[in-house]
């Protein structure tokens, strides 16, 4: 097996047992996993698009955490509206619809962040870290001046999210469930996207060579401008799916941040791989820790916001290019 | 020779990289279906004038014509959709990309590829059996056919070719020679190399840079008779 996915189910593992020896039951074992899947999926859906935006523009994107956030904001005051609640009725095909119009939102404040913000700035990398992270700030002020800074929980539940099902003597959210197929699915779709179309090949390529890819007549501004925007509207989609659970409020916008980053770095910059495995694994490590965190003969919370840069730095003294990266 | 037979014009073009002043004055001048080959020292400047064909290191002055068209302000996948392609040095080939996507990468229409799958090789056997190994696993000779196959997907008419021996053992180079020399009835060619020996079999115009500037110009076959000039710019025998 190679170094990297021998390393990587190492750690799965430690992290799985880990978990089930913490566990009085199956029953517990089965909701941290879960909650860890869960954690690890939402990692996911803010950690891809900072990765591949990484990896082939060189933009580490703060701004990607705030994004999860309005995809929240936008889907809560879609699904709750009285008026929209007026027109559909159904409240599953009105989640449905908050969730389009989240994606919709992300998608274009995305690619007017890259187009007109962004681009001008391709030749200084040091104002474009400021430029996101003000562009963070930015976001969660307008939030906060739209939304008012009172967090919204949520409150019209929908089928999905109202069922559960028992399983050894523990309850379990479908839709926690179902949030992890969903991830599941896009990670396999965005891997398939990079490995087999037209899109994909040029923006592995960018990754590598992006002086080249322009060499040969591809614009790589649009390419640029394309996966920015993708890579916002896929952040947004997962604050929208998540509104359901972690409802809307300004702290969303860093809750993922850090961790996604930590997720990318060990991961290996810029390995679509990498960022897939990293965020399952801190997902899983997050949920362990939260429960050994809680017992009463630890009792340190702390530990839980820890794991991120704790796991970090644990993969990094292993390989130190990260799981799936180049080693360096 | 008529300037509108050229199908390259290099005129006075002054590049800075930062802050320094790297092409100070060279002008360049090929005509179609030619191999020219742009010759001296390291550091003399010969890849940046490459790069500066290509709109990387756009030039500040002077005045870069590709088929009577001015190339100055376009930017690098412009230039290259008007038909010029761009092999650069250590074989900038994509590593993790198969070979087939290497090749696939370039087309600039869809089914290019397929077009000039015969020809790619034919030119190169090798390529053919290693259509499904990322361009990493490739030996050195095999990268740099590869980078320059990737140039013939797309109709090209002017080939930009930065130092295709480099590092090569001398059977490799060999069959480079012969490809270049094969490639060159159907497309004009602009080299960069070092290995003086190679240069001066492959090709038919000489510019030697020196300092940033061209120095001299003119017919190969005049410069191999003149060993003062080739020791003066070149330093070989």
């Amino acid at each position: 097996m190679r170094p990297n996915i021998l390393v990587s189910v190492a750690l799965l593992v430690a992290v799985v047992v880990f978990g089930y020896f913490l566990s009085p039951d199956l029953g517990s074992f089965g909701i941290t996993l879960m909650s860890g899947l869960f954690q690890g999926m939402l990692l996911f859906l803010v950690a891809s698009g900072l990765s591949i935006i990484f990896g082939l523009m060189d933009v580490l994107n703060f701004a990607q955490g705030a994004y999860f956030m309005v995809g929240a904001y936008v889907s809560y005051s879609v699904h709750h509206s009285p008026d929209v609640m007026a027109a559909i009725p159904d409240p599953n095909i009105r989640f449905f619809l908050s969730v389009i119009s989240a994606v919709a939102v992300g998608a274009v404040l995305g690619g007017l962040l890259e187009r007109f913000l962004l681009r001008p700035l391709y030749a200084r990398p040091i104002f474009q870290i400021v430029l996101t992270f003000g562009v963070a700030i930015v976001m969660t002020e307008a939030v906060e001046f739209i939304w008012s800074t009172t967090p919204y929980s949520w409150t019209v539940l929908f089928s999905l999210r109202d069922q559960s099902f028992q399983l050894f003597g523990q309850s379990f959210g479908v839709y926690r469930l179902v949030v992890i197929g969903i991830g599941f699915a896009l990670i396999i779709l965005i891997g398939l996207l990079l490995q087999r179309t037209r899109i994909g090949i040029i923006i592995r390529a960018g990754v590598e060579d992006r002086e080249m890819v322009e060499a040969l007549g591809i614009n790589v501004r649009m390419v640029f401008t394309l996966v920015f925007t993708i890579g916002c509207a896929v952040a947004s989609f997962g604050g929208a799916i998540a509104a359901p659970f972690l409802g809307a409020s300004a702290g969303l916008a860093n809750l993922f941040l850090l961790s996604a980053i930590a997720v990318v770095v060990l991961g290996g910059m810029g390995s679509y791989a990498g960022t897939a495995m990293g965020s399952l694994l801190l997902g899983l490590a997050l949920a362990v820790m939260q429960v050994f965190a809680g017992k009463p003969q630890i009792g340190l919370p702390v530990l839980a916001s820890m794991t991120p840069m704790m796991l970090m730095i644990l993969v990094l003294l292993v390989r130190p290019g990260g799981l799936f990266g180049k080693g360096r | 020779m008529a300037a509108s037979e050229a199908i390259l014009e290099v005129r006075d073009i002054h590049t800075f990289i930062g802050q320094f002043h790297i092409l100070e004055g060279v002008n360049v001048n090929l005509p179609r279906g030619s191999i020219g080959v742009l010759l001296g020292r390291n550091g003399a400047g010969k890849t940046t004038t490459l790069r500066t064909i290509m709109g990387i290191t756009p030039p500040r002055s002077g005045e870069i014509r590709f088929e009577g068209q001015r190339l100055n302000g376009m930017r690098s996948f412009g230039v290259a959709r008007l038909g010029i392609g761009y092999v650069p040095e250590h074989r900038a080939i994509f590593k993790g990309l198969t070979v087939r996507e290497n090749l696939h990468i370039a087309e600039r229409r869809s089914g290019d590829f397929a077009r000039k799958a015969d020809l790619i090789f034919d030119l190169f056997p090798d390529l053919k059996r290693l259509v499904h190994l990322p361009g990493g696993n490739l030996s050195g000779g095999q990268q740099q056919m590869l980078a320059i196959a990737r140039a013939l997907v797309p109709d090209n008419r002017l080939l930009l070719i930065d130092e295709p021996s480099e590092g090569l053992a001398p059977v490799i180079i060999e069959q480079l020679m012969h490809a270049i020399r094969r490639l060159s009835e159907q497309t004009t060619v602009l080299l960069v190399e070092q290995n003086f020996r190679m240069a001066s079999q492959l090709a038919d115009r000489y510019t030697i840079i020196d300092e940033g500037r061209s120095a001299v110009a003119g017919d190969m076959r005049d410069l191999v008779k003149d060993q003062a000039l080739i020791q003066r710019y070149l330093g070989v025998a």
